[in-house]
């Protein structure tokens, strides 16, 4: 794991290391059956097309969030906590490219004993295009605590 | 010149339905499942699979990851409705988690849904449905430990 990210680290628009999924159609299959989500568009070509009138199978939203959640979890690390996590389905990500999950801090504040984060989030596609936006809350650990 | 109405697709049977809490449903949240869920994000955290490791951590144990309350897996996005959508084609809008307290193996999450608002708009894909839903999740002990939020999109 990387080294525990404390409050006092972190600083208004700085970057969250990036985590880069390249999800492969076997991958949607297995969070198919990870979920119960068996939506056939997500694994099914003829399906998305025909039926769904889409470019082709397409990323489980539920998964990129997922993508942008371990993101941020990765970075809060053990001693951290992510108190909420939000994001829109604004844009497709489609298998077999990489789904690209970046963050920022937007806000750091004190509220009571708890020392949190606000995060801008979201996905990008190979393109540029952010696919799933959101905003997300952490509380950090400080070192003045400890 | 008056632009011709639309019929709407927000029929007054589907407006009942705006703050009704639906039948609970029941997880289950088994080790085995979570360790499923995570190898199917691809997410290796320790804190979510390994016993021992997760012991020393503050958590004194395997929690489940934001957003996992026990296979099947409830976005808030594709539940049951009780009413019927002339929009059949469906896509999940977006998703807001407020995490409370850790999910753990061994729980029992009851999770309760309801209809918050309904919206029209004509978009990219035409007549489009935008369903905005919550559901809260509890435990075993009645406490809460998630609120998720979820839009629906129907087209």
């Amino acid at each position: 794991m990387a080294k525990q990210v404390y409050y006092e680290d972190v600083t208004e628009g700085m970057e969250l290391p990036q985590l880069v999924k390249h999800p492969m159609p076997r991958q949607l299959v297995q969070w198919a059956g990870a979920t119960g989500d068996y939506n056939e568009f997500h694994y099914n070509e003829t399906f998305a097309k025909v039926r769904s009138n889409l470019p082709g199978i397409i990323v489980h939203g539920a998964l990129v969030c997922q993508f942008v959640r371990q993101m941020v979890s990765d970075w809060v690390g053990d001693e951290g906590t992510l108190k909420k996590l939000n994001v829109s389905y604004r844009g497709m990500n489609f298998p077999e490219q990489d789904c690209i999950c970046k963050g920022k801090v937007v806000k750091k504040q004190v509220q009571g004993d708890d020392h949190l984060v606000e995060l801008e989030v979201w996905s990008e596609n190979p393109k540029g295009e952010k696919t799933t936006p959101g905003t997300a809350v952490a509380i950090l650990p400080s070192r003045a605590k400890k | 010149m008056a632009q011709q109405q639309k019929e709407s697709v927000i029929t007054p049977e589907m407006k009942k339905w705006i703050g009704v809490e639906g039948p609970p449903t029941i997880y289950e949240v088994e080790k085995g499942a979570i360790r499923k869920f995570c190898i199917a994000v691809g997410d290796t955290n320790p804190l979510y699979l390994d016993e021992e490791y997760a012991k020393k951590t503050k958590y004194g144990g395997i929690i489940a990851p934001l957003g996992f309350f026990g296979t099947p897996v409830s976005s808030g996005a594709f539940g049951q409705q009780p009413y019927e959508v002339s929009l059949k084609r469906v896509l999940n809008g977006g998703t807001e988690y407020e995490y409370i307290k850790p999910v753990r193996p061994g729980d029992t999450i009851i999770s309760t849904r309801k209809i918050t608002d309904f919206q029209e708009r004509d978009g990219r894909l035409g007549r489009t449905l935008y369903t905005s839903s919550e559901t809260i999740y509890r435990n075993q002990r009645g406490e809460v430990v998630a609120i998720g939020r979820g839009t629906t999109i129907n087209y």
